[in-house]
């Protein structure tokens, strides 16, 4: 049997309610009360590995989400702690860490695509087709108007100043790399991240 | 980093300086406390303030933000003059015996070289004398004036404990005690550790403040050695890791270098980048630079990156300038010189100094694109939130577009930490909402202008047509894809070019970077990654914590680069025979054939100690540099300049005041405060619930720390009348922020050159988004200056003013944008105005 250690928590907590019920001679109510009691949160929760994602001591945090991961079902988190295994920070977190939660439920956690016209005064609700057509549109139009393929001494430099971008510190490597490879393609030059500050 | 966090246990001086570990980096600081408890190690704190960390030292000296480089020189004045230095390491790992050109001289606070109309020096004499072979000379005797040692020897010598103190106000005796402590490491079985961050880095020298203390630690042979090292604890999660990748204006991947408009040619870029030996028989590990770059450009080009187009080499922008740092950037902004801007999970509007000119150069773009988690500052720049924001959206022609992202949660990949280790993550849960993954909103715009330059044409598509993108989903490649690519693959059979044995086949991910070829049959988007993910699977995903010895290296936990090492300089923790300098925690030793320990050799794993092959492999003297060359923008060796806005005059040279090879735009210039208008010392800091600007949006966090505050001591709320709670409104001569005073015994007036002097602490962490109290921002307040070879801001270290003042009214307070009329959404929405 293949048992995940979530689901061996499940098992024997389960086990143990029932069996140590009977074993105080509740007999048949004991066991209707032992289902009947609220069951530990986390062991219906899905365990995921993660660090934590404020500073560079990066903690190992364990996840604790609900839902199965099956298809067309949302999992959303419900409780963040430290890692004990990890050999740096071996379960502790900071007062930073240990409010991780509150951060992925954020109240000013995004989750439309807006968009501000120039000059307006509101912001309005977009589709992602909308935003994403719309940027690529802008950037080609002033890439175009302003690469310099040569400079003045004749020399090619394929170089593009006047649209920049600050990439992100919190973001994995892997989406950093996807980022440098299109920014740099684009001849991007104007390109810098939080190591500064 | 160069050790582990864990390794900091088998220090047995702890110096933290630059940085306040306990608040700031509390779960790694742990290893601080088990060095006390464990290896009746001692901690030395260095700070303007009396932080957490200074409150478990066993030494706690104050400094005058700004003045650390006079500090660490004097230190090193007493290493010398008291005869306190590791003489068998730096004789054989440093360049101490090196002998430095007859050109090369220090005078008034300016080097040789200096040109006052550039502001930069010309360094073609900070450099060696060299022999017939183009070796340097050396005189391992320490005869000659002109050894490195001699010369640094004369250069500090101006840095008296009577010196220090005047300029850093520290006291003299605390100073010689703390000096007297870190002296005791010099014993070869001895190790201080150095932990620093931001406390150093945000300087206009805050390059050289870490070069003094690394400095220090080459006298007294700590650099290699457990428990030793200059150990940088780093900000955000990833900023390592973005660092490695090289997101950065200058940078490319694995610490190459953005050609520039002078190296016209690839032949032309390759000819800086030789790295002849500089010393018979050294490594010169760079002498591989081409086979890195060749290597990253056929990971970025593929099969139209080949030897006939030099690899593609024009397909890679130049630079006109050092670098587009993000001071030139929103000065270009300021005077209208670029169109558009991405803010990718960054928010300049509260993180850049001079927030006034960030948001005056926001205004001029027409375009900005915002990709975040949260609801942020620069999302928001145009809308009008009172004092905090003031703005004039029907005036601001900027067109904005705020994408939701995922955050770290709701995504795989790999973040590198402080310790150079990458490891793994594991989504946990969906995004809210629409919010997307980074890596399918960059595919998604990568994909739309791809297809628009395909049809339509436009300014030189080739890079972009040519750009590999061979994910099996183009609208969104998996991390574990791209992490592959990062590592590396043979792209042809590759066979050893001496003996003609079959090394890779075509298609095998790379074990090491020693593997790669400059011909084109092997690619890596980022060299130093290459071990992280072979074929035997993801390397970074690893979880087994075994650490043999309790060395502190869990070699087996995730993966470090470079090759999984843990400790850098390693060689150099065994003397120059192969044997460990403290028996008690050896790293590496030669067991007579091949190089054995805990860790990963830094060096090659057989090479015999009587090759007398240097320890600082990558560099071409094979030893650690106490003399820069020209490396450094503003001199060989660091010297002691004040803060831009500084209180006090150079006593050591008043007509060369700051960094004389800092940039200062003109615009800048003028808003540059004197002390005659603004006399207290300000420096801005992080507190422990906070992060960045991002925690003011989490409940908890703004519960506990609900309001801007700043700290001032009890000497100047005394003579400014300030009560403790009481309203202030504190001013730079770039603007000006009205918070609370906390009134505290951890700041204490400095006798600085006879002059009491005053500090005002500025915590960072609010602004006019998120659940905690609406603030302005300690940035309204700080400079627009940054480093001379970095242009990290000043951040620590500039001029301000504090006046007393009342409660301001309710609707400067009230949260929300304010309507067309000024009146704040959320006051009407309540129906209270
Ligand atoms: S829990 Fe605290 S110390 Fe650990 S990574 Fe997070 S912020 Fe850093």
């Amino acid at each position: 049997m293949d048992l995940s250690r979530r689901g061996f928590i499940k098992l024997t907590g389960a086990g143990l309610a029932v069996s140590s019920m009977g074993a105080l001679g509740f007999g048949s109510a004991g066991t209707a009360l032992a289902a009947s009691v609220r069951p530990f949160k986390l062991t219906a929760a899905t365990e995921t590995r993660n660090t934590c994602t404020y500073c560079s001591v990066a903690c190992g945090i364990l996840i604790y989400s609900q839902g199965d991961r099956a298809k067309n079902v949302k999992s959303s988190v419900i409780h963040i702690e430290g890692d004990p295994d990890h050999p740096v920070n071996r379960g502790t977190l900071c007062p930073k860490g240990a409010g991780l939660l509150d951060i992925v439920r954020a109240p000013g956690r995004l989750t439309v695509p807006k968009y501000r016209a120039a000059g307006a005064t509101e912001w309005k609700e977009v589709s992602w087709d909308f935003a994403l057509d719309r940027i690529a549109t802008l950037m080609k139009q002033d890439r175009d108007a302003n690469f310099i393929a040569k400079n003045g001494a004749g020399a090619t430099v394929n170089r593009w100043n006047t649209t920049g971008m600050l990439a992100a510190s919190a973001a994995s490597n892997e989406a950093a790399y996807v980022t440098f490879k299109w920014a740099r393609a684009l001849g991007m030059v104007t390109f810098d991240n939080q190591a500064r500050v | 980093m160069t050790n582990t966090w864990q390794d900091i246990k088998n220090a047995n001086v702890v110096i933290v300086m630059g940085g306040n570990a306990a608040e700031a980096h509390p779960c790694g600081f742990k290893w601080v406390v088990e060095a006390k408890i464990e290896n009746k190690a001692k901690l030395i704190v260095v700070d303007p303030r009396f932080t957490r960390t200074a409150s478990v030292a066993d030494v706690y000296a104050p400094i005058r933000p700004g003045t650390d480089i006079a500090f660490l020189s004097g230190l090193m004045r007493y290493l010398l003059t008291n005869d306190a230095i590791q003489h068998e390491y730096v004789r054989a790992y440093t360049n101490a015996s090196l002998i430095v050109k007859d050109g090369f001289a220090f005078e008034d606070g300016l080097f040789s070289g200096y040109n006052e109309e550039k502001r930069s020096y010309d360094k073609s004499s900070w450099d060696y004398e060299l022999d017939e072979q183009g070796y340097a000379k050396s005189d391992d005797t320490w005869q000659n004036p002109r050894c490195v040692i001699n010369l640094l020897k004369s250069h500090v010598d101006r840095y008296t404990p009577e010196m220090v103190s005047r300029i850093c106000g520290t006291p003299q005796d605390k100073y010689l005690e703390i000096c007297k402590l870190i002296a005791t490491t010099s014993a070869p079985d001895k190790a201080l550790t150095s932990l620093f961050a931001l406390g150093w880095t945000q300087h206009s020298v805050g390059a050289q403040n870490i070069r003094t203390m690394a400095m220090v630690q080459l006298l007294l042979g700590n650099i290699g050695v457990a428990g030793g090292g200059m150990n940088a604890l780093r900000g955000h999660s990833n900023i390592q890791g973005l660092t490695d990748i090289g997101l950065l204006s200058a940078s490319l991947p694995g610490y190459m270098n953005m050609p520039k408009d002078s190296e016209v040619t690839f032949d032309k870029y390759m000819e800086t980048k030789l790295f002849k030996p500089l010393r018979p028989g050294q490594t010169s590990y760079w002498q591989n630079y081409r086979k890195f770059f060749v290597s990253f450009q056929k990971a970025m080009f593929g099969s139209a990156a080949t030897a006939e187009n030099n690899w593609a080499y024009d397909y890679l922008p130049k630079l006109d300038v050092d670098g587009y740092d993000i001071l030139r950037a929103f000065e270009m902004m300021n005077n209208k010189q670029m169109n558009g801007y991405i803010c990718q999970g960054f928010n300049p509007m509260q993180a850049f100094p001079d927030r006034g000119k960030i948001r005056r150069g926001l205004s001029n773009l027409k375009y900005l694109v915002v990709m975040d988690p949260l609801d942020t500052e620069t999302a928001n720049f145009w809308q009008d939130y009172g004092p905090q924001n003031p703005s004039k959206p029907t005036e601001i022609q900027t067109e904005v577009f705020q994408l939701p992202t995922t955050c770290f949660a709701e995504e795989n990949g790999t973040l590198v930490n402080s310790a150079r280790w990458l490891q793994w993550h594991w989504k946990a849960a969906d995004a809210p909402g629409q919010a997307k993954t980074d890596l399918w909103i960059i595919a998604g715009l990568y994909n739309r202008m791809k297809a628009m330059y395909a049809k339509d044409g436009g300014a030189f598509p080739d890079a972009l047509l040519n750009l590999t993108w061979t994910y099996a989903d183009p609208h969104e490649p998996e991390p574990e894809e791209v992490a592959k690519e990062m590592n590396g693959r043979a792209l042809a059979d590759v066979n050893d070019p001496a003996t003609g044995a079959p090394l890779l086949k075509a298609g095998q991910q790379l074990d090491a970077f020693a593997q790669l070829r400059d011909d084109g049959t092997t690619m890596s988007g980022c060299w130093i990654f290459a071990g992280s993910f072979t074929d035997k699977g993801n390397m970074t995903a690893r979880r087994d914590a075994t650490d043999p010895r309790e060395a502190g290296i869990a070699p087996n936990w995730a993966w470090a680069w470079p090759a999984n090492r843990r400790i850098l300089y390693n060689r150099a923790s065994a003397n120059p025979e192969g044997k460990a300098w403290n028996p008690a925690k050896p790293v590496i030793e030669w067991n007579g054939s091949k190089w054995v320990g805990v860790d990963v050799p830094d060096y090659g794993p057989t090479v015999k100690p009587s090759d007398s092959v240097g320890p600082f492999i990558m560099n071409q003297e094979g030893q650690a540099r106490l003399f820069a060359r020209g490396l450094m923008n503003e001199g060989p060796f660091p010297e002691h300049y004040e803060p831009f806005e500084s209180p006090s005059e150079n006593v050591l040279h008043p007509k060369v005041k700051n960094n004389p090879a800092a940039r200062l735009f003109a615009s800048d210039k003028e808003h540059m405060g004197a002390s005659a208008d603004f006399p207290y010392v300000g420096t801005t800091y992080r507190l422990t619930e906070h992060f960045h600007y991002w925690t003011k949006h989490a409940l908890i966090n703004a519960i506990l720390q609900p309001e801007e505050f700043v700290e001032i001591g009890e000497a100047l709320a005394k003579e400014k009348g300030i009560e403790q709670g009481g309203w202030v409104k504190v001013s730079s001569k770039r603007g000006q922020v009205i918070c609370k005073a906390f009134v505290t015994k951890r700041i204490k007036p400095l006798m600085v050159d006879g002059k009491p002097t005053h500090v005002i602490g500025c915590p960072i962490h609010w602004g006019f988004t998120g659940v905690a109290r609406k603030g302005y921002g300690a940035n309204t307040l700080t400079p627009f200056v940054g480093d001379a070879n970095t242009n990290t801001p000043e951040f620590k270290a500039f001029l301000l003013n504090i006046e007393k003042t009342s409660a301001p009214p309710a609707v400067d307070v009230a949260q929300g944008p304010r309507d067309a009329q000024g009146v704040p959404k959320s006051l009407t929405k309540m129906g209270s105005l």
